[in-house]
């Protein structure tokens, strides 16, 4: 036996014995370098106001995962990443005045209800941060959509930072007035135009996220050259809004811009746990989202229906995923 | 022609460049040679020698009495010293010729085989598949009377990362490749044959390509593991696939590695019996290369004729990175389908320890698995020993090339958890 060589080897594993290196906290900061050109364009427009959220959200997101893993005595598991994508993404749904006792609720309602009592990262039907949005829209009715609809009620009477009034700061997004104006007489009656500049560079109406729709592209297409999503699932979605709106007889490029649909499409419809495994799954799942995206906002009881249409495509992956399971490679299309 | 390229696969940092370039040296007489009684698929040698014995270079030391072995020849002159047991590199321990080789040896000389037909000829040399499976040659070029091959298609892929000793074979002897190929392709009256190498050896295209004039054509082949698996290599060439419970020859295709090709046409044109091959030695040791290595020389041999290993050792694995068998010591033979030995440091292996991480649903493996599997299925399954379940999902098609529990980014042990249904499905009577 040579003299340099060890007698007993301490790591025998089975193959393979290299591995890639792109690990599951690698995607996640990939995830959140994304969306920091977005985050930090709202923080810039918004100020603190926006910065509170933001921190509100990512805390009350990781604070109730590591709260839920300590009582059930399990492993930490911030460290995946997971609950950082989902706190950030949640404050990016959220108007920057949003209260925040609310934003903490959305927090826990995302990580406990919508992904740790299903078993934790992985197992999850719904994408949870946008369970979170989804239960504080419906939990207090007309706060994200800026819509006063109780004249006078009792959350008009609470605390904001930055303000004493959520009456007087919360205006109607831009989806809302144009929604509004197309009840009314079945037409628009301001011009959509004008609103793709301030909707593409600087749009101040709406949630964090809808800031500018450049930057969104800018953090999708960066995911999708690195690799990280499938560019099937926002090119279906936002190919389907955009051709649906028209066959509509709407302003397809205003229906892309406008409320949340490029950050549903690129980063929420996107979710590795809740989106179909194959290409053509994920391809179909884009598509549907779309579809139920447009007849939400123009059919729907409110206009930002980015949510509710991933959601609910959510509840069909499993689904699409039976139906496309690949054919096995020897296997004809007749076999079992 | 243009190859389709087969869907799935991965793309791991190759490092072959340290070993591919120069020549393959033989290394020096070894203190001790252990051939282990199974070097191949299929039934064990009998020993035919017993200890105190002189033996011939090229004399049977390990007689093959089924249809599916392959005789053992002594790849040196020597003295027996025991008829014994050996560790292989699977942990398996098996019966062993142990053999105390002269020190000065006249690597010309061999005891030659026998005058004999083909297919004779080839079992007679222990001939198996040199790339790694090690099945009898002899037993492929008699293929079923009701399977016609048309087509012999010669595996120059060496899809496996830091590997080399096929492509030095088909930069050092192409001519012998080419007659192993044409030899093969008379045996079993196949009017075509195809030599399939990946875009990443240029330099062995060409010289194969002169080498075999108008005798058989070259395929050049995207570099994509696993391009040199069997059923990714007649899909890629071919276009067809090998139907799920049915032999390769049921597509008129038979794949021989380019390795075996240029030992059959020793055995069939010099009467050379199989007791020596080129492999790769590298990673860390301190002359990473290709060598000539007789076969039954210890690990350790082989390492010290490179100069030893560099630095903190974390594995060693004979064959590829990718699907070969990590060392729990040194002091073990290789064998007839030992490519290659890879030294790893810490850092560069993927952990031991594979922590009970969640599957995240990224599909990476779905679109990496060369045989449209699911593996994510298989292995949540598995892990809840749901064996009827992995059945369902086909886990018994799996090739077991690893690319799932490559690219999965928690570390998930995909193809371990799919060998283990395998195993269980097998056990219980499924079909591979």
């Amino acid at each position: 036996m040579s003299e340099t060589a060890p007698t007993s080897l301490p790591w025998v594993a089975a193959a393979p014995h290299i591995a890639s290196k792109r690990s599951c906290r690698g995607i996640m900061l990939w995830v959140v370098v994304a969306l920091l050109p977005t985050t930090g364009w709202a923080v810039w427009n918004m100020g603190s106001v926006a910065a509170w959220l933001l921190a509100t959200c990512i805390g009350s997101a990781m604070g109730t995962e590591w709260l839920w893993n300590r009582i059930a005595r399990r492993p930490q598991t911030l460290g995946d990443g997971s609950a950082l994508v989902t706190g950030l993404l949640l404050a990016l749904t959220l108007p920057p005045r949003t209260p925040l006792w609310m934003a903490v609720a959305g927090g826990i309602v995302a990580i406990a209800l919508a992904k740790m009592l299903f078993g934790g990262l992985g197992w999850n039907l719904f994408n949870p941060a946008l369970v979170g949005r989804a239960f504080i829209s419906i939990s207090w009715i007309g706060v994200l959509a800026g819509v006063r609809p109780f004249p006078g009620g009792w959350y008009n009477a609470l605390d904001v930072p930055g303000t004493g009034d959520l009456d007087a700061i919360t205006g109607a997004t831009r989806l809302a007035i144009a929604a509004a104006d197309r009840a009314a007489d079945g037409a628009y009656g301001v011009d959509l135009t004008h609103y793709y500049a301030p909707l593409f560079f600087r749009n101040l109406e709406g949630s964090l996220g809808e800031v500018s729709a450049a930057l969104l592209l800018f953090g999708g297409a960066l995911l999708i050259v690195k690799g990280i999503i499938d560019w099937r699932i926002p090119v279906g979605y936002v190919g389907t809004v955009a051709v649906l709106s028209w066959a509509f007889g709407s302003d397809p490029v205003f229906n892309v811009l406008a409320g949340g649909l490029l950050l549903g499409a690129f980063f929420m419809a996107t979710d590795y746990v809740t989106s179909p495994m194959t290409p053509l799954g994920r391809l179909l799942f884009g598509c549907g989202c779309g579809l139920f995206n447009v007849v939400g906002r123009f059919y729907g009881p409110m206009p930002e229906s980015t949510t509710f249409a991933i959601l609910f495509m959510n509840g069909l992956v499993p689904l699409i995923d039976r139906w496309l399971s690949p054919r096995t490679y020897g296997w004809g299309r007749g076999d079992a | 022609m243009s190859p389709r390229r087969f869907r799935g696969g991965i793309h791991p940092p190759d490092h072959k460049e340290k070993t591919r370039g120069g020549s393959s040296a033989r290394i020096g007489v070894p203190e001790r040679i252990v051939l282990p009684m199974v070097q191949h698929l299929g039934t064990p040698c009998v020993p035919a020698v017993e200890a105190g014995d002189v033996v011939e270079r090229g004399q049977v030391v390990g007689r093959a009495e089924a249809m599916v072995s392959a005789p053992i020849h002594s790849p040196v002159a020597g003295t027996v010293i025991a008829v014994t047991e050996t560790l292989t590199a699977t942990g398996a321990r098996v019966p062993a010729v142990e053999i105390a080789p002269e020190a000065e040896q006249d690597w010309d000389r061999f005891v030659p085989l026998e005058d004999a037909e083909v297919v004779h000829t080839v079992r007679a040399a222990g001939i198996v598949g040199l790339g790694g499976a090690a099945f009898p040659s002899a037993v492929k070029l008699t293929p079923p009377q009701d399977m016609p091959v048309s087509t012999v298609i010669l595996n120059g892929c060496e899809c496996e990362p830091y590997l080399t000793c096929d492509h030095r074979t088909m930069l050092e002897r192409p001519g012998r490749v080419v007659a192993g190929g044409r030899i093969i392709a008379e045996a079993v009256g196949a009017s075509r044959t195809v030599i399939g190498i990946e875009a990443n050896k240029f330099d062995a295209v060409d010289t194969m390509r002169s080498a075999a004039g108008g005798s058989a054509e070259v395929c050049v082949l995207p570099a994509h593991y696993p391009q040199g698996a069997e059923k990714q290599l007649i899909r890629s060439v071919l276009g067809i696939e090998v139907p799920h419970g049915k032999l390769p020859a049921a597509t008129g295709a038979l794949v021989h590695n380019v390795s075996t090709a240029a030992a059959i046409a020793d055995a069939v044109e010099d009467r050379r019996p199989l007791m020596e091959r080129v492999m790769t030695v590298t990673g860390h040791v301190a002359r990473p290369g290709n060598y000539l290595v007789p076969i039954g020389t210890l690990v350790s041999d082989v390492l010290a004729a490179a100069g030893g290993t560099v630095g903190e050792v974390a594995r060693v694995i004979v064959g590829g990175p990718m699907t070969g068998m990590p060392l729990a010591g040194l002091d073990v033979p290789v064998v007839k389908a030992t490519g290659g030995i890879v030294v790893f440091a810490q850092g560069e292996v993927a952990p031991a320890v594979l922590g009970d991480q969640p599957c995240i649903r990224c599909a990476r493996c779905v679109a990496a698995c060369p045989m449209w599997l699911e593996p994510y299925v298989i292995g949540i399954h598995a892990n809840r020993r749901d064996w009827d379940a992995t059945e369902r999902y086909h886990a018994i098609d799996c090739i077991e090339c690893g690319c799932c529990s490559y690219v999965c980014p928690t570390s998930r042990p995909l193809v371990q958890l799919i060998r283990r249904a395998k195993h269980m499905l097998m056990e219980r009577g499924s079909k591979l």
